[in-house]
């Protein structure tokens, strides 16, 4: 029965092809829409969440600053206010994972006839498990690094290529950075940009002491320009913020209600609003397009309208000959839902083969989950049922002996 | 009295597969209710061969539309085969529709679309019926009218009267006890509307009764009986000549 009924909707649909495909092209655009914004969305969505884990997990950085001078204050982090000893007190709070003195500044450096203007970053071997920076040759510096300041370096895949090329290995080679030799230990991971497009890799890390004393050697002896904080969790995040400031306002000797001379950021929460505003825009993106399935539903409403009035005196027939009332309405229910299938079926093809495109011609990054082909699958064989169930119920309670007469 | 007439009425009921009392048929007009059917009352025995005339508007297409359970009467008896059609869920009366009658129609109403073993086939779908049985029950009934050699043409590659004999197939596939053929000559011409009288008066032969409604004389002929319509009453029921009754009350006139 239900067997038969298949075999006759799809006649139905085969006996007049050019309108069915019509009917069906409304269905194709919505869903390979669907597919395709999705796939956009979700792409977007995973490269940002990509970014902050790159950045690293549940992150505070505390800066120095901003200092007032004669009642102006200036920007943040020019003063040098924080120092090692305080980065070694925030390490003694509970709930702190790790903790990362951070001195900054641009060198040149140079390799043979090459040279490189770059970020040097002074800090602890701990900025690396804090920022999940692995190596991809050579190996990290080590504490007594630090305690002897030694002259040695971790380059990032940029600054390698610039100045040594693709052909050398640059782990164990000596560059000179303001003037100075240091020995290149290891090799940084690459890590791509940031989420406002600064390239991380062009970068090298030196011990926190060598980049101080040997560096950038006109500061206040021990002075750090940040200091980076790893949470243990997520949730221990606003304690943490709220100890860190007691602690340092203590330290500092601030009295309650003068302002600091240090600011606390949650890079966390930064990061968090850019991966909302990616997944709000490809909820926006799928509901955008969800519109046209809408339209095509329509389509097959008004496709199947038409239909039944043009069938009528088959419906007559048929009723004349036992069909019962939900005989007559599954035959042009199921005739909707069909349409809609294969026209999803095909719409998602093109949904999936467009966004594979768009993947290769724009390198943006294309998340295909089978989720988002479940759901458009769904939704399209649902407006199916629903669009198609008005015209059907009309067809089934048709009188057959007007049906019958009807020409 | 009243007693007997009781009993006679229920052996009545038994031996009749059509026993219609007292049936009245309106139809709504936007100037009031315009009665077609006035207080018809007919009986028809199991195997009878029963032809229903009458001019335009005299009722006879309604009253064949009530008794195919296409249409109801607005007041009036109708036991079809031991039932009370009136009684009857809309399911029940789709199933009397598929399995109890068969139509033919003067306009042989079949699917263009589909071959004529699927035509014939139709009605076994909705008696839930599976395809190989289907098709193998249709052909039978396609070489019985003579078109086995057809069963995969459409309806439009054959003749009228080769359409008709596909539409009679299709009414006997769920073997009914009641053929209702309404003008079924009406589009043939003389020869091809003899050879469909013909397979009637087989069919007839066989145990089928058949109710056919004509306006030609010479098709009424062929039936045992005829019933004449006039202005929504039966005005004439006559044996045709070389018949022999089988109901005493009904050959009345009414």
């Amino acid at each position: 029965m239900f067997s038969a009924m298949l075999g006759e909707a799809w006649h139905a649909m085969g006996a007049n092809r050019l309108r069915t495909f019509l009917t069906m092209l409304g269905m194709v655009i919505g869903v390979s829409a669907v597919v395709l914004m999705m796939a956009i969305g979700q792409g977007a969505e995973a490269s940002v969440k990509r970014s902050i884990s790159a950045m690293g997990s549940n992150l505070f950085v505390v800066l120095s600053g901003p200092p007032r001078v004669a009642g102006a204050r200036s920007a943040t982090g020019n003063a040098p206010s924080l120092n090692v000893k305080d980065a070694n007190a925030i390490g003694e709070l509970d709930d702190v994972a790790g903790v990362a003195p951070v001195t900054m500044g641009k060198s040149q450096i140079v390799y043979g006839s090459n040279n490189w203007n770059t970020d040097i970053i002074g800090t602890t071997p701990s900025y690396l498990d804090i920022r999940s920076w692995g190596l991809s040759a050579g190996y990290a510096f080590s504490d007594s690094d630090i305690r002897s300041a030694t002259r040695v370096a971790l380059i990032g895949k940029t600054v390698a290529q610039n100045i040594f090329g693709e052909d050398i290995d640059p782990v164990g080679k000596t560059i000179r950075i303001n003037q100075s030799p240091f020995v290149i230990l290891g090799m940084l991971d690459s890590k791509g940009q940031t989420l406002d497009g600064r390239d991380q890799d062009d970068t090298i890390i030196v011990p926190l002491t060598t980049a101080q004393r040997k560096l950038f050697g006109n500061q206040l002896p021990g002075s750090v320009r940040q200091i980076l904080v790893q949470a243990e969790s997520d949730n221990v995040m606003s304690i943490l913020e709220e100890s860190m400031n007691g602690l340092l306002n203590q330290r500092h000797n601030i009295r309650e209600g003068a302002d600091s001379d240090f600011s606390v950021r949650n890079l966390t929460a930064i990061a968090n609003s850019a991966a909302e505003t990616a997944r709000t825009m490809s909820l926006l993106l799928g509901a955008i397009a969800s519109v046209s399935l809408l339209v095509g539903g329509i389509g097959i409403m008004n496709i199947m309208l038409v239909s039944v009035t043009e069938r009528t005196r088959e419906i007559g027939i048929r009723m004349a000959i036992g069909a019962r009332q939900r005989d007559i309405l599954l035959q042009f229910l199921l005739e909707a839902i069909m349409i809609s299938i294969v026209g999803c079926l095909i719409g998602i093809g093109i949904g999936v083969g467009g966004a594979v495109l768009v993947g290769i011609f724009t390198q943006a990054e294309i998340i295909i989950s089978s989720e988002s082909v479940l759901i458009a699958f769904s939704v399209a064989a649902s407006i199916g049922v629903f669009f198609g169930f008005y015209p059907a119920r009309m067809a089934a309670m048709l009188n057959p002996i007007e049906a019958l007469r009807y020409q | 009295m009243q007693n007997q007439q009781n009993i006679q009425n229920n052996k009545a009921t038994k031996k009749n597969v059509i026993d219609v009392s007292g049936l009245f048929k309106e139809y709504q007009t936007a100037a009031g209710p315009f009665p077609v059917l006035k207080d018809v009352n007919l009986r028809i025995d199991n195997g009878d061969y029963v032809a229903i005339m009458g001019p335009s508007g005299s009722g006879k297409s309604t009253f064949m539309n009530i008794l195919g359970c296409l249409d109801k009467p607005t007041k009036g008896k109708y036991i079809l085969d031991g039932h009370a059609v009136a009684t009857m869920e809309e399911n029940d009366v789709a199933g009397v529709r598929n399995k109890t009658i068969g139509f033919v129609f003067q306009g042989f109403n079949l699917l263009s679309r589909s071959s004529l073993l699927d035509n014939v086939a139709l009605p076994l779908v909705y008696s839930h019926i599976d395809k190989a049985e289907r098709h193998a029950r249709a052909k039978v009934l396609l070489e019985k009218v003579g078109l086995g050699n057809h069963i995969n043409s459409r309806p439009n590659q054959i003749s009228g009267g080769q359409q008709q004999r596909v539409a009679i197939a299709r009414a006997l596939i769920n073997n009914p006890r009641l053929i209702l053929a309404d003008e079924p000559t009406g589009n043939l011409d003389s020869v091809t509307s003899e050879e469909i009288m013909a397979l009637f008066s087989q069919l007839n032969k066989e145990g089928i009764t058949i109710v056919l409604v004509t306006h030609e004389t010479d098709i009424a002929e062929h039936a045992k009986r005829q019933v004449r319509f006039l202005d929504g009453k039966i005005v004439q029921d006559t044996l045709t000549n070389g018949h022999v009754s089988t109901n005493n009350e009904s050959s009345e006139v009414i």
